[in-house]
């Protein structure tokens, strides 16, 4: 019993150093272990000083860029969570979707030459329809898959998410193929502009600013709207919430929409700056958005904007900083390796994330 | 509780909807299917494999079911055995679901879709309309399906005399016409097998004569079976001396066993390959079983284990540069020595793999422990591991095992090793179900905390569940490394992981002859109709949600497992919710 207690305490009082167990041990091991790669790492790389200011510039932007990304499909997460306690595992595939709708819009504005001609009105066309696919597919695997499970504890409903994820893939695959589709590049996306001296790409400042408009509109909609406030109502305590007569069903058929728009934007956002897409596309930053939301603390919104750009800046400057400076051949294919451990660091060590305890109180 | 709250409002309000109105459901639903499986490429694809040659192709049969079944549904759950009253609804239900698909074709006529929807080609909207052209086409299509759907009906509403022997005839023509080529090989040996074989089947598939011999025999057998023989046997089994004395399914198992054995001895080195790989993940399942259907751990990163026993094997064993013999003292080991240290290595990781996630629960276990199989992934891809385990290029030649001069290079022969293993595996797994260890799991399963007030060791426990279902996987990973000789870290995708999960979901979780069923269905049956490779994932995907909302007790359910999906159900604290639903309703 005594190992039990200890290890349940993730942060063991040295004071009983008798109950400090193996699997204590290991767990220490691995936090120093992250450490010493951490610091190691960034000592490593600043005494070998090979990237200069410039490039570490670049970095920081395309991290803020994909963390913006990340963001947004972390949002779908954390407010579907908050509804309903479920993992929507199906999020990353749904902004899939909307990449994939997005992209045939595009390429069909590409060709019609509006892309260049209108810009604005393109790119507004492209979002149009890229949000409505996913908002349409997000209310559709809620009414299909997700509802007949809204009462049901234990592992069915994230079983059947896991499903839905792979049945939206797999479909897509069939539809449309299961090669990789190149999203059209206009020549004004690729522009630098300057900012200080300091060059960076259009597309990025777009996706940026894309992003921030968006969480900043959500954020006025959970904060200052009547549906809002029943999101955050139910979110809080679902069962208080129907006593004071909010309709759960439409409020968790609202956050699906609302997580299923978000999902939308970023996918279109996430193809214009990869300048790609296949079916597959979704899963990765699925899970690594899923990540970030857990590190702003699931169920809250500004924690799920935070986590994301925190974990896009991390993954994007990460394999430079911490990875070469430990003399890594190639630290750009473990990017993903970056993120799927600080994804794994947090869900151990601090699953309630850095804004607060207040879900992980209830999960217990 | 709150199921008995809600069920008879739900029932009124159903009985007060029209026949008709449910008929046009219905016929939506099915004509959506309709379209899906056409859009998304599985009806092009099946359409090319032949059930009559020049008659039925498996995609038309599609389509017959699918009419066939929204006459059935319509007819389904009524009391009265009247075929009038329901004639007009189903012909309206058949109608909608081929007038859905007639919809697509016309579509397709005057736009061109194949830019966006790839599996459209005017090849399928041909075979859709009968080689017709527009007007008449799509006309044919919802005439014709109309007619099935009433046909349906009629088909549901006969007595179970009539329709169980059309129905086992159907089958069984359908069965014989699908899988022609293994049935063909299996009917090369004998001169008079092959002989009835040439009377039935040309080289591409049954003849129209074949396929109403093979109805007409099935009919006849399952009439015979019902009304003549099928009493008379059970009496028989019932009296015999191994039954009474209670060795019935000890001689079920042996005969089974004894199928198993022999099926790829007649039916050719192709099967053997399929039931091999069948095995395989026959092991994983067990193995996946012990954490998700005892213990209640869904674990995703449950490919990380295959992964690590079939490199351990590699690196043992293989006559490359990669391998440890190559460069260091150690020497180049045989398969049968390599085979338990790869399974010692898959415990160990499974151990450490199990340590970090001990705290962790339910969901996020299983976004932590995918996590952490991915993190295996990258870094056995990346370049840095690669002077060690070969990077994206693999580890290749690994030699096969050999038992004294013979070498078990053939698909059936790694079969019967994987056989001997599964028959080892299964009884370990059967022990352990029953054992104070198993009662743990499940024990923590249920309810964690509860466990632990209880006295279990929950460190213990759930470290001995992630290491002993480690070991499953471990085997299973060192048979696979000597079955293609050569691994590369693209075999070992988080697919594999979901992959085992839906075989052990769809056969029923905590159950071990499921895991067979599941294997057998979402391994063995794309591998046999080798078309449906592509679309297995798909299947997997659906069966992942259908079974959940249909039968979430699996396919061959352990009794005493239901518990777990099903009781969950009746959560106390979740009620106010259900009231306020139905309070909220329309």
């Amino acid at each position: 019993m005594s190992e039990v207690a200890a290890s349940r305490a993730w942060l063991p009082k040295l004071t009983s150093l008798s109950r400090f167990t193996f699997v204590d041990v290991v767990l220490w091991g691995l936090r120093l272990g992250v450490v010493v790669i951490v610091v190691g790492g960034t000592v490593g790389t600043l005494i070998k000083g090979r990237y200069g200011a410039a490039q570490w510039l670049d970095f920081l932007v395309f991290g803020v860029t994909i963390g913006s990304v990340y963001s947004l499909v972390a949002l779908g997460y954390t407010m579907v969570y908050g509804v309903l306690r479920l993992i929507n595992f199906a999020h990353g595939d749904i902004m899939m979707t909307g990449a994939f709708s997005g992209y045939f819009v595009a390429s069909h504005f590409a060709e019609t030459g509006l892309l260049d001609r209108n810009p604005a009105l393109a790119m507004l066309g492209i979002l149009v329809v890229a949000v409505t696919t996913s908002t349409a597919i997000a209310l559709l695997t809620e009414r299909l898959a997700y509802r007949p499970f809204r009462h049901v504890r234990g592992l069915a409903p994230l079983i059947c998410a896991i499903g839905v994820s792979f049945f939206l893939e797999q479909t897509f695959r069939g539809a449309f193929g299961s090669g990789i589709r190149a999203y059209p590049d206009p020549k004004w996306q690729k522009q630098a502009i300057s900012i200080h001296g300091y060059s960076v790409p259009l597309v990025q400042v777009l996706v940026v600013i894309t992003a921030l408009v968006s969480m900043s509109i959500l954020y006025f909609i959970v904060q200052r709207t009547r549906m809002g406030t029943a999101m955050r109502a139910v979110s809080e305590d679902a069962d208080a919430a129907v006593l004071m007569g909010i309709d759960v069903n439409r409020v968790v058929v609202f956050t699906f929409a609302l997580g299923g728009a978000m999902a939308g934007i970023a996918g279109v956002c996430y193809a214009f700056v990869f300048k790609q897409v296949y079916f597959f596309m979704g899963f990765t930053p699925g899970i690594k958005a899923f990540g970030a939301a857990v590190l702003g603390g699931i169920g809250s919104v500004p924690g799920a904007m935070l986590g994301g750009l925190f974990l896009g800046i991390v993954e994007s400057i990460g394999p430079a900083l911490f990875l070469d400076g430990i003399g890594i051949p190639a630290p750009y294919q473990l990017r993903d390796l970056i993120a799927f451990t600080l994804l794994i660091m947090v869900l151990i060590f601090r699953p309630y994330g850095i804004m607060g305890e207040r879900m992980a109180k209830k999960r217990a | 509780m709150s199921q008995t709250t809600i069920r008879p409002v739900r029932r009124a309000r159903r009985q007060e909807r029209s026949i008709f109105a449910r008929a046009l459901d219905i016929g939506l639903i099915f004509g959506v299917v309709a379209v899906y499986i056409t859009v998304v490429g599985i009806l092009p694809l099946i359409n090319g494999r032949w059930i009559v040659v020049g008659v039925l192709s498996l995609g038309h049969a599609a389509l017959i079911a699918l009419g066939l079944g929204a006459g059935a549904a319509v007819a389904a759950r009524r009391k009265s055995s009247k075929f009038w009253p329901l004639a007009l609804p189903s012909l309206l239900a058949g109608a909608v679901a081929g007038g859905l698909l007639a919809l697509l074709m016309l579509a397709m006529q005057f736009v061109n879709l194949r830019p966006i929807f790839i599996a459209l080609s005017p090849a399928v909207q041909k075979a859709l309309t009968f080689g017709l052209g527009v007007p008449a086409g799509p006309a044919v299509l919802v005439v014709a399906s109309a007619m099935l759907a009433a046909l349906g009906a009629a088909l549901a509403l006969a007595p179970a005399g009539m329709r169980k022997p059309v129905f086992v005839g159907l089958a069984l023509a359908t069965i014989f016409g699908v899988f022609q080529e293994l049935i063909q090989i299996m009917m090369q040996f004998g001169p008079l097998i092959g002989e009835v074989r040439d009377a039935i089947y040309t080289w591409e598939g049954l003849t129209p004569a074949g396929a109403l011999a093979i109805f007409v025999i099935g009919c006849g057998g399952a009439l015979l079976w019902t009304s003549m023989l099928r009493a008379p046997f059970h009496d028989r089994l019932a009296r015999s001396a191994l039954v009474r004395r209670g060795y019935g399914n000890a001689v079920k198992a042996v005969l089974f066993v004894l199928l198993l054995v022999l099926i790829p001895v007649v039916a050719g080195s192709y099967i053997g390959q399929v039931m091999l790989l069948v095995g395989l993940y026959i092991l994983m399942g067990m193995g996946l079983n012990l954490e998700v259907g005892l213990a209640g751990l869904l674990d995703l990163g449950f490919v990380a284990f295959f992964a690590v026993g079939a490199y351990a094997t590699a690196l043992l064993t293989a006559d490359s540069p990669h391998a440890l013999a190559s460069y260091t003292a150690l020497p180049s080991l045989s398969y049968w020595v390599a085979m338990p240290i790869a399974v010692a290595c898959s415990v160990i990781v499974g151990v450490l793999f199990g340590i970090p996630v001990l705290g962790v629960r339910g969901d996020y276990l299983a976004v932590a422990t995918m996590g952490l199989g991915e993190i295996v992934r990258v870094i056995v891809q990346s370049d840095m591991a690669a002077p060690l385990l070969g990077g994206a290029q693999g580890i290749l030649q690994i030699p096969k095992p050999r038992i004294g001069g013979l070498e078990l290079a053939d698909p059936v022969e790694l079969f019967y090793l994987t056989l001997a293993a599964s028959a080892v595996a299964a009884y370990f797994a059967w022990r352990l179900e029953n054992s104070r260890l198993g009662r743990a799991w499940m024990a923590i399963r249920d309810d964690e905390d509860v466990a632990q007030a209880l006295g279990i060791n929950l460190v213990q426990v759930k470290l001995l569940a992630y290491g002993l279902g480690a070991a499953f996987a471990g085997l299973a990973g060192s048979i696979f490394a000597v079955m293609l000789t050569s691994i590369y870290p693209s075999s070992f995708q988080l697919l594999i992981s979901i992959n085992v999960l839906a075989l052990i979901i769809v056969g029923g979780m905590g159950s071990l002859p499921g895991v067979v069923v599941g294997a057998v269905a979402l391994v063995g049956l794309p591998e046999l109709l080798r078309e449906f490779g592509e679309f297995r994932y798909l299947f997997y995907g659906a069966a992942l949600i259908i079974m959940m909302r249909i039968k979430p007790e699996g396919l061959w359910p352990s009794a005493t497992r239901r518990r777990e999906l099903r009781a969950a159900v009746e959560g106390a604290p979740d009620e106010p919710r259900e009231i306020a639903a139905q309070a909220a309703g329309p």
